[in-house]
């Protein structure tokens, strides 16, 4: 059995922290270079030079893209041959992204009682964590900071067998378009279908860290991804809401097995400004 | 695209009658943060007849809760922030405070619109998602209210041509 010092977790995440605010992934870079060719409208231009040029502003000047800095979504893939030398996996994430939100100084967004006094935790914490057991002695973290203007835009239904292809077409549409400006287009559509109710949001979300442009490895969905891409894009929402042909820049589908009852559907976007960071430890 | 205005806040209502769905605008001058917690303080001091930490009339609120500034920088990256979800509040600010402009991201609700052209108010949108580029266009921020709030407090910013759209103008017309 491999044995990591909780530190070392610590230290990782707190580094991923910062460069994953700060620092636009290369895919979702290309696909906005994409974007501001395939855009027609010239106020849908302009955005599309401003967000290049934020991105430079903000690898270059280490300031983070957004000022919603997000909610700390960890994706943790843990070998089965691996473990720390004292504490928890979540606990070690929880201190990092403390200590990464603090040291990078991006913005403390999580209030501790959803309802009631919705006191800042100034700390960023508590963090999401999806934990994945796996073979192996290595540990895969995946942070997807979530903005909140792009998850409020998210939606979930549970649709009849019956509806089909249609149906699951016209929702994911419906919930994109809908959403207006609201989560900053061009988003990134993750869908999740299948499973449960909880299991499809969560499929909706992973959905988003396949990098932007990558199309589903069954074709079948693979085709769906296009039409429902193509679909919104024709909508003419468009950059910020304000009008375009390029309203989102992907669309991405996992689906599970599922109730024979059931076709649970699932949508989750990503602003513009997707941002994620892997290690492996 | 329509034309490029470069203006001064804040804004006289003449100004903002001569403004346009669609009009660009590079914005300079002084101007107010406020976003979910800060205008749901506004409001219950309202309710209580309390004078506000602001002098709201005539102004304008941007809707943005910025980053931390980093040493050597007035603020962090400044983005807009979902403009929607202060439309329980607006209607109040401009007709009980006179607020004469908004800037935020995403359409606004008919009660909001209702308001601006009632009273003579426009909402612009700034870019969302680019919080670096827009904090380049801020020359100072001070907190003037509400700073147990965090990034939810009041600010006051100095801004030096902010881009901007008018996305709905005080005459009813939308680009949504």
């Amino acid at each position: 059995m491999r044995t990591v010092p909780f530190d070392d977790v610590v230290q990782t995440v707190r580094a991923m922290c910062g460069k994953a605010a700060c620092l636009l992934p290369p895919d979702v870079l290309e696909a906005l270079k994409k974007g501001s060719l395939t855009e027609s409208s010239a106020l849908g231009k302009a955005f599309f030079q401003q967000y290049l040029e934020n991105a430079s502003i903000a690898e270059n000047e280490n300031m983070p893209l957004c000022q919603d800095t997000g909610f700390a979504v960890y994706f943790v893939e843990m070998g089965t041959g691996v473990k720390l030398d004292s504490g928890t996996i979540e606990e070690a994430l929880n201190e990092g992204t403390r200590l990464g939100y603090k040291d990078f100084y991006l913005r403390k967004s999580i209030v501790a009682d959803p309802l009631f006094d919705r006191k800042n935790t100034t700390t960023n914490t508590p963090c999401i964590l999806h934990l994945q057991s796996v073979p192996g002695d290595k540990i895969k973290i995946t942070l997807a900071p979530k903005g909140g203007g792009s998850e409020n835009m998210s939606a979930l239904k549970m649709l009849k067998p019956s509806e089909g292809r249609d149906g699951v077409v016209k929702f994911v549409v419906d919930s994109v378009v809908n959403a207006g400006g609201n989560p900053c287009p061009p988003t990134v559509i993750g869908v999740g279908i299948g499973g449960t109710m909880e299991h499809a949001a969560y499929l909706a979300k992973k959905a988003l860290l396949r990098p932007v442009g990558t199309p589903s490895t069954d074709p079948r969905y693979a085709e769906l991804e296009a039409e429902i891409l193509e679909k919104v894009n024709a909508s003419g929402v468009g950059p910020q809401g304000l009008g375009g042909n390029v309203t989102s820049l992907s669309c991405h589908i996992e689906f599970f097995p599922c109730h024979l009852a059931s076709l649970p559907v699932a949508v989750n976007l990503n602003c513009h400004a997707a941002r994620h960071a892997e290690v492996e430890i | 695209m329509s034309e490029v205005k470069n203006l001064t806040a804040p804004l006289s209502e003449a100004d903002v009658r001569d403004l346009h769905a669609g009009d660009i605008i590079i914005l300079s001058g002084t101007i107010y943060t406020g976003r979910d917690a800060a205008h749901k303080r506004l409001c219950s001091l309202l309710d209580e007849n309390r004078e506000l930490p602001v002098d709201l009339d005539g102004q304008m609120i941007y809707f943005v809760g910025p980053c931390p500034a980093p040493p050597g920088r007035v603020i962090g990256s400044a983005g807009p922030t979902t403009s929607g979800r202060m439309d329980a509040y607006s209607p109040r600010l401009i007709k009980e405070c006179r607020l004469r402009g908004m800037i935020g991201k995403g359409d606004r609700n008919q009660a909001v619109k209702d308001a601006m052209r009632e009273y003579g108010a426009v909402y612009f949108a700034a870019t969302g998602g680019a919080g670096a580029l827009i904090a380049k266009s801020i020359v100072n921020a001070e907190v003037v209210a509400f700073d147990d709030l965090g990034p939810e407090a009041i600010y006051r910013l100095e801004v030096k041509e902010l881009p901007l759209v008018v996305a709905i103008d005080s005459h009813g017309k939308t680009l949504y």
